[in-house]
């Protein structure tokens, strides 16, 4: 590994004059599973590391009346174990349990598989799905950017330097919805998602009829997707309705912008965005209805 | 479900149980040494430098900047190895080409493919040794590459070796330098009448993708140079013996100034008997006066090591309406990678060797590629041809309307069938683990649910004898120590005492088994071909046997009575008028009763038998995705004698998934330049525990004669037949026949989506 | 170059110090400078498992971990695993069930497979096989590590 320097700042304060000093030669280290492996093989070369598992700003974890507040820095597993979590925000639970082993999901934090910005990163499209906004700080103050507009390509994010990512704030969910996200892999666990799917879904009283939907789509443009069509086409029909969900995989496969890659084909990943689109949708109106899903992640 | 064993006379006091192994405590405690783990006093850090293209000549190399840094020690290139060019020598598990050899160590005019070994830097850490690396400048002048076996093939692809010719089975060699580097060629019978005679006839494609061992531990070597001339070297190697020739040879010195002390070894399964860092090591260490550990990552272990080849196999066969096989023909394409030297030979040999084929053709061709040079896994060329063969054979069967099991119940080669390739068997089990799948309760039982399905295979391998050597010494507390040559990679220790223990009559735990180094016990070939269990346990059988008769000859002397009145009988020395001692007791006596009691045993002559397994799989594709799950799995398999169950069961489970992984989602993944795409455990995916289900196992035991206790190796042949029977299985779910590997799910689905497209709208 | 710093550590028990380079992983150091050669390098990028060690209680892959960030933590690696006077039973139904062939794996598996049962005494097969999902075995098949996970957690729960 390259010869680089390392702080591990206590306050918001410290790390964004760290961060701001070394003018965008300096990298935020959360859980490091992505970082440590970056400066490993030389495609990240920071002169400073600056650790921020230390700001209690970043290790907020709050479900309450006004939604989930979520530190950057929180592990996955302590976000997956989290029962207003794995209530409320399944589908953010979802991802974080399928976020490499229980080895990486013990350091990774869903603030740096967002941070990181890789189109595949699992937790975006739950978070997209969640209607999370990035709450962010720097050296001009703080700001606030919804998840689906942090992104600007793969790698790439709207953080300018000295800025870091310090929670993420997702709404209270309204009444009878349910979330979910899944991803195709090849294998059942430990790889990167293929195509990765997350839904919300609010039914009305009937419990089958739509009243409102969010659908994320991973790993099928150069930045994870918003698909508000497919979406839209869901609401006033029923989720037990074959057109409607067809609609809407139909709707989410005209917004991709796959890319061939050793992971997958654009023929590929177009065909199973649209069949996991299906999926998700069926699998968080279930939850909505307070069913528990039967569903084993990798199957 | 349990492990089924078939019922066995207990004929035997320690073959047969279970005692927890040797060396186990040691592995469970971390307090094992693996090739990693050598830490020496002023001991450096080296890296390599690889080359960064697939094909291209080597202009300059310019090392000055990479010496120049404080903390750098040596750096080797090209320039500091001897020229061994083109002499053939022997290495145990087949001939290879030193200057070949010499250049896939270390790159001289020209790369053959990414990760080629290009330089290597001696430092004081190892992030130091890497920067260094990084900035030694290397001129290439890059050349297309080729990458695909038939391209490679052809008259107008770029050739890789000057020095190539190609030679032809029988004799004859090309006299222009050409990628295709042997021809095999087997024949028998009349194929065109046997052809003529069948009542059907199907003839395939197919294409493997290059697939990696895998085992975890990345290769590694520390190297010692004494001012005396002579090298010590600590590695993880499958044959200590081996890597002291390989070595020795390609560093111009004499195989007694070389020692190779063998560490414990982190899985290997073929790949770990070329060297790649021993002599590049041994040269840093000679330029830097200091011990120097080199060991690779995982990268560096995908791209710059030996994977087995990718392949293009052509089968037609013909059998007649009672289903009996009447002519086979195969054409084999193998990818030797950058030189020659695939597994095209046991390819084109194993198959139809599970089969009594009467009239069949068989051709080979070993080809290079701009691919690392290819090298041994797990029943080397076996698997990709089984694919072929046995997914003909199920295609062949649904045509007959014929269950697939009697089908090779019928055609199953057995004691006296000759292969096309002209050897004749001796008493195999082919036929007996087709009879254990057939009676299975897995077999017989129901598989319900929509796009399931079940599909059987058979594979062969040969399994090897080769030589080795052990060494037993009575100890006074009536054990016995064993020393052997054999590296340990799944419980061999074990294995060998407990045959030792055996025909001494003693407990396995009272055997105490030591892996030694070249200097300290008799040659040894490699841990491979399935042959430790075999051939070392028949060099523990004789020392066994040498102890026996000094335990006897010591008894005559303490009786004061002559030698044949004395016999060795169930751990018992019996003489004259009802005398005897027990092991221990005869044991105690020796130190005081005249000199040590050490037992000397050597192999060599034995030749094994062959192995065979049949396996069963049922799967669950998911029809819009492309993707299959294993629901269940089991494995019948003839161990000859299983010596240690358990570890039979975990060659056959451990055989069995790597098998798995190999059908369904390895492969190397290349650009057009040839570069890896996928050079990490991230996506070059082996099976997780996540991915398989437990995997039954039925040992089957018919005795190798060649063997005392009728052992067979068990190592290799569980890997053969997952792909085909996997492939036979999705076909039964969904309806496809695949003919490439990996059948990954956008092939899978591709194929649905194929069928659904032409079949008729519902 | 960076300033090595000084960690403060307790490693299987013992209040250890020990200075490194921001750059180097724990896993360097616990092989290369504290000698703990029992974690085993595989993939040195938290694919493989095996250089599983307790890092404030939780598994991590100690590749992916700096050791500067170590500082305060708790660390638990394979060596400190069994008592003095006998082995842990993860590491005895590892041996009575033949769970082991190469042996490279297995100190990240019972690692990984002790924080399991602590965590879920009775774990179900699918539990066992999608917790050690991150370790990987090339040579078993993953059948007799499956089955010694739950043959210690069935003697455990026999007591």
């Amino acid at each position: 590994m390259h010869d680089f320097d390392y702080v591990a700042p206590t306050t918001l304060d410290e790390a964004i004059a760290a961060l701001a000093k070394h003018d965008g030669q300096a990298r935020c280290l959360a859980g490091g599973t992505d970082l440590i492996d970056q400066m490993r093989t030389g495609r990240r070369r920071p002169a400073l590391v600056v650790d921020v598992k230390k700001i209690p700003e970043l290790n907020a974890l709050v479900v309450s009346d006004d939604g989930l507040r979520l530190g950057a820095a929180v592990p996955c597993s302590d976000v997956y174990r989290n029962e207003g979590v794995a209530q409320d925000y399944a589908a953010l639970a979802d991802a974080a349990r399928i976020i490499g082993g229980i080895q990486i999901q013990n350091r990774a934090s869903i603030g740096g598989n967002v941070c990181n910005s890789s189109p595949a990163a699992d937790s975006v499209p739950a978070l997209i799905a969640l209607q999370a906004v990035c709450v962010i700080a720097g050296p001009n103050g703080p700001r606030e950017v919804p998840i689906e507009r942090f992104f600007t390509g793969p790698g790439g994010n709207v953080l300018e330097a000295g800025e870091l990512l310090v929670e993420l704030r997702m709404p209270p969910r309204p009444p009878r919805s349910g979330s979910h996200y899944r991803r195709f892999i090849p294998r059942n666990e430990m790889d990167i998602a293929v195509v990765g799917v997350g839904a919300s879904v609010q039914l009305e009283d009937d419990g089958r009829t739509v009243a409102a939907a969010r659908i994320g789509l991973g790993a099928v443009a150069p930045t994870p997707l918003l698909a508000e069509e497919a979406a839209r086409v869901l609401v006033g029909r029923s989720v037990d309705d074959e057109a409607a969900l067809s609609d809407a995989a139909e709707a989410a496969r005209a917004v991709i912008r796959p890319i061939d890659d050793m992971r997958g084909t654009k023929a590929f990943r177009s065909h199973v965005t649209g069949v996991l689109v299906q999926r998700v949708v069926r699998a968080a109106a279930a939850r909505a209805r307070g069913e528990s899903l039967d569903y084993c992640p990798g199957h | 479900m349990a492990t089924v064993e078939k019922q066995r006379q207990r004929k035997y006091r320690v073959l047969g149980t279970r005692p927890v192994r040797h060396d186990g405590v040691d592995k469970v405690t971390g307090r094992a040494r693996y090739g990693a783990d050598t830490h020496l006093p002023g001991m450096l850090y080296a890296a390599m430098l690889r080359s960064p293209h697939a094909h291209a000549r080597i202009v300059s190399i310019d090392t000055s900047a990479a010496e120049a840094m404080p903390g750098v020690h040596a750096v080797v290139t090209r320039e500091d190895f001897p020229d061994v060019s083109n002499r053939i020598v022997e290495l145990g598990e087949g001939a290879v080409n030193l200057g070949h050899l010499s250049q896939n160590v270390m790159a001289r005019n020209k790369v053959l493919y990414k990760g080629h070994a290009v330089a290597a830097v001696a430092a004081d850490s190892i992030h130091i040794a890497r920067e260094a690396a990084q900035r030694i400048r290397v001129e290439y002048e890059i050349l297309p590459p080729v990458l695909d076996v038939l391209e490679a093939m052809s008259d107008d692809a770029p050739v890789l070796n000057e020095d190539v010719r190609t030679e032809e089975f029988g004799g004859g060699t090309g006299d222009r330098p050409t990628n295709v580097a042997k021809h095999f060629h087997y024949e028998k019978g009349d194929v065109e009448a046997g052809f003529a005679r069948a009542a059907v006839i199907v003839e395939r494609e197919f294409r493997t993708a290059t697939v990696h061992q895998g085992y975890i531990e990345p290769h590694a070597a520390t190297a010692l140079w004494n001012p005396d001339g002579h090298v010590t070297i600590w590695t993880c190697t499958q044959g200590s013996f081996t890597a002291r020739q390989q070595t020795a040879e390609l560093l111009g010195l004499p195989v007694s100034r070389v020692r190779v002390i063998p560490t414990e070894i982190g899985g290997g399964f073929g790949g770990k008997i070329s060297v790649y860092l021993e002599p590049v090591a041994a040269l840093l260490a000679k330029k830097s006066g200091r011990p120097v550990k080199l060991v690779m990552d995982r990268s560096e272990v995908l791209e710059g090591t030996g994977p087995t080849p990718g392949s293009y196999i052509r089968v037609k066969m013909g059998a007649d309406r009672d289903g009996r096989i009447t002519a086979a023909e195969a054409y084999l394409a193998y990818e030797a990678g950058a030189f020659p030297g695939s597994p095209i030979n046991p390819g084109c040999m194993c198959i139809f060797a599970c089969y009594d084929v009467p009239n069949g053709r068989i051709d080979g061709y070993d080809v290079c590629v701009n691919k690392p040079r290819t090298n041994a896994y797990r029943a080397p060329g076996a698997t990709n041809a089984a694919f072929a063969a046995e997914t003909v054979i199920d295609e062949i069967c649904e045509q007959l309307g014929m269950d697939p099991l009697e089908f090779r119940l019928k055609n199953a080669a057995v004691e006296g069938t000759r292969r096309i390739d002209g050897v004749t068997y001796s008493r195999i089990g082919m036929k007996e683990t087709v009879e254990a799948i057939l009676n299975s309760e897995h077999y017989r039982s129901e598989l319900k649910g929509p796009n399931r399905g079940r599909g059987v295979a058979s594979g062969f391998w040969f399994n090897v004898g080769l030589k080795s050597t052990v060494v037993a010494t009575v100890n006074p507390d009536g054990t016995v120590s064993l020393v052997e040559g054999s590296t340990d990679i799944g419980g061999t220790r074990t294995s060998v005492a407990m045959q030792l223990a055996e025909t001494l009559g003693i407990a396995a735990e009272d055997v105490q088994p030591l892996v030694a180094d070249t200097d300290s016990v008799g040659y040894t070939d490699v841990t491979g071909g399935s042959r430790v269990t075999f051939s070392t346990g028949i060099a523990a059988i004789e020392a066994a046997k040498d102890i026996q008769r000094q335990m006897c000859e010591r008894a005559a002397l303490i009786w004061d009575c002559p030698v044949d009145q004395v016999r060795y009988e169930d751990g018992r020395v019996v003489g004259p008028d009802g005398q005897a001692f027990t092991f221990k007791e005869l044991a105690a006596l020796v130190p005081s009763t005249g000199e040590p009691i050490v037992g000397r045993g050597t192999s060599g002559k034995a030749n094994q038998g062959g192995a065979f397994a049949t396996e069963v799989v049922d799967v669950e594709v998911d029809p819009d995705t492309g993707k299959v799950q294993i629901l269940r799995f089991t494995v019948a398999q003839d161990a000859g004698c299983a010596v240690h169950p358990s570890y039979v069961e975990g060659q056959m489970q451990g055989g069995v998934v790597q098998g798995i992984g190999w059908a369904l989602n390895e492969e190397y993944i290349y650009d057009d330049q040839g570069r890896m795409l996928n050079n990490t455990f991230l996506d070059y995916r082996i099976p997780t525990c996540y991915d398989v289900p437990m995997i039954d196992t039925i040992i089957v035991e018919v005795p190798d004669p060649n063997h005392p206790y009728g052992v067979r190796g068990v190592g290799e042949v569980p890997i053969v037949p997952p792909p085909a029977a996997i492939a036979n299985a999705i076909y039964r779910a969904v309806g496809v026949r695949m003919d490439r590997l990996p059948m990954s799910p956008p092939r899978v689905l591709e194929k649905i989506l194929q069928s659904r497209a032409a079949a008729p709208a519902q | 170059m960076a300033k090595k710093r000084v960690v403060s550590a307790v490693i299987n028990g013992e209040p250890t110090d020990f200075l490194c380079e921001p750059r180097q992983t724990l896993l360097e150091v616990l092989r290369d400078v504290l000698d703990f050669t029992g974690t085993k390098e595989g993939c040195s990028n938290g694919n493989c498992g095996a250089c599983t060690v307790r890092l404030n209680g939780r598994i991590v892959d100690s590749c992916l971990v700096l050791a500067v960030e170590c500082d305060g933590a708790e660390i638990e690696t394979i060596e400190g695993m069994a008592g003095p006077d006998a082995l842990h039973p993860l590491q005895q139904a590892f041996l009575e069930g033949a769970a082991l062939q190469c042996g490279i794996c297995t100190p990240g598996f019972l690692v990984a497979a002790k924080a399991l049962l602590e965590e879920n005494p009775n774990p179900t097969e699918q539990q066992i096989r999608f917790f050690l999902a991150g370790n990987l075995c090339r040579c078993t098949g993953y059948d007799k590590i499956v089955r010694a996970v739950q043959a210690c957690a069935a003697a455990a729960s026999e007591h």
